[in-house]
């Protein structure tokens, strides 16, 4: 009898904390969207005129293509309520830009609109390329480069000066030269995973067989047994199969982040799975 | 026959482990392990840079014996601080690791405050640099704390629900700690600004 009042008490409980849950769920939108990306230029804030983006885009996928390094510039309104240190690690969590394992993605980001205590602009330096533009030199580059074009709306001249400050940079860092695209090389890993699974499968029926066959010819042994090993064998392949499958599908999920970049010249742009540890420099103009 | 059993049960055990969490518990133990030691070198990484800059602030501030005393007191408290693996699952050491480097941040932020008062020091260009490096190891130690954070979370999730939670408690995988707001009294009391002197 006194359960039944608690009952209806804790039900409430769960339709608050579910509630509590939705809100904080749609509180957690207020952030700023990361925007797609989509190519190496995205402007948000009307910065630059259709031309100037085109231009700015060029020489970003030349110097891709060049040496292998992806740097991106994003231009957008504003952060806020996120400072543009925030803003940018989810920016570069997102993108991933740089090599798998080299990590030579540099993103420059402008938030026009910010309030001073957010900071406008700012350079997410990938882990790769950090030896020589340094949270120093990302810093000398804000302000040195690309604030003084800024105060006088040139805005295009201060981010062009600053992508190729920006190059020269990573031109001294010792970065292992750009890949030609290799999606065969790929594929045939892949093939070679299916070829072994096939070869230990059929091992492994063979085996069954033999001993299958080895059984029934000493004697009739009792059915309960070979189909307890019948359903073993099932389950055991069951889980082989599914492990190969998950993993083959994490594969395919890599072969994305990490190939898909380099195929920038049909139009496609994505990161190549670098990442990023919160390095660079925050600035103002 | 016997044989056969022990295949069986041996193929039973592999799959109820994987299924009751063990695996998971491995590559998420892994996981926060990975991430800790990034926080760990960063915040060592914020440590190898306050020498130099407090020399840098020395030669234009001599005067400010007391902020610059306290900076290289919090560093070496900081870094005498044993971190050994074990501070992952000890909630003391960790809270403690936690108090060691939030001295040394609010040690460090009352210099920087102070340095504002020296334009010549200000537009020193080496200590232009270092105050850069400085400002993007504090936003590398901000990303690796939530990147810890959120892999601890995780992991806790896991060592807490059921029935992996059962899992945990047999081969002792125990909830880990994570790091708070380091100020809280400071944060929940209004300031006092008083304006009438």
């Amino acid at each position: 009898m006194l359960r039944f009042p608690r009952l209806p008490a804790f039900c409430l409980l769960c339709l608050f904390a579910l509630l509590t849950g939705f809100f904080q769920s749609a509180g957690a939108q207020d952030f700023v969207a990361v925007p797609a990306l989509t190519s190496h230029v995205t402007d948000q804030a009307g910065m630059l005129d259709e031309q100037q983006r085109r231009t700015l885009d060029q020489v970003l996928v030349d110097y891709e293509t060049r040496t292998g390094s992806q740097i991106a510039v994003l231009l957008i309104a504003s952060t806020a309520p996120e400072a543009i240190e925030q803003y940018g690690i989810r920016v570069a969590d997102a993108w991933k830009l740089g090599r798998k394992g080299i990590d030579d993605g540099v993103i420059l980001i402008v938030a026009k609109d910010n309030p001073k205590a957010l900071r406008r602009l700012r350079i997410e330096a990938g882990r790769g390329v950090q030896g020589s533009l340094t949270d120093a030199q990302s810093k000398r580059i804000l302000e040195d480069v690309i604030a003084p074009h800024f105060r006088q709306n040139d805005y295009y001249g201060g981010l062009a000066a600053g992508v190729s400050a920006l190059t020269s940079l990573l031109d001294r860092e010792n970065l292992p030269a750009a890949e030609k695209k290799e999606a065969a090389g790929q594929y045939d890993a892949a093939w070679l995973e299916v070829a072994v699974l096939v070869v230990m499968l059929a091992i492994f029926f063979a085996a069954l067989l033999l001993v299958r066959r080895r059984s029934s010819g000493r004697n009739n042994l009792n059915n309960l047994n070979n189909n307890s090993w019948g359903n073993a064998a099932g389950v055991i392949i069951g889980s082989i199969l599914n492990e190969a499958a998950r993993s083959s599908s994490g594969r395919g999920g890599f072969g994305g982040g990490g190939d898909g970049g380099f195929s920038s010249g049909g139009g496609g742009f994505s990161g190549g799975g670098g990442s990023f540890d919160g390095g660079g420099a925050s600035g103002d103009w | 026959m016997k044989k056969w059993f022990a295949w069986l049960a041996i193929a039973a055990s592999v799959l109820t482990l994987s299924s009751c969490g063990y695996n998971d518990f491995q590559s998420k133990d892994e996981a926060t392990k990975a991430a800790w030691s990034e926080v760990v070198n960063q915040y060592q990484r914020r440590a190898d840079l306050i020498p130099n800059l407090v020399n840098t602030v020395k030669g234009y501030a001599s005067h400010e014996r007391e902020t610059l005393e306290a900076v290289t007191r919090a560093r070496a408290a900081a870094t005498s601080f044993q971190i050994t693996p074990e501070v992952l699952n000890n909630p003391e050491a960790f809270s403690k690791f936690q108090q060691v480097q939030g001295e040394l941040s609010s040690a460090l932020s009352r210099l920087m405050a102070v340095s504002e008062n020296y334009p010549q020091l200000k537009a020193d260009t080496s200590f232009r640099d270092l105050q850069s490096q400085l400002e993007g190891t504090e936003n590398r130690i901000t990303v690796a704390r939530q990147r810890y954070i959120a892999s601890v979370q995780e992991y806790n999730v896991l060592a807490r629900s059921f029935p992996t939670n059962i899992t945990a408690k047999i081969f002792s995988y125990p909830v880990k700690p994570s790091f708070t707001v380091e100020n809280e009294k400071a944060i929940s009391t209004a300031p006092a600004v008083n304006f009438g002197k």
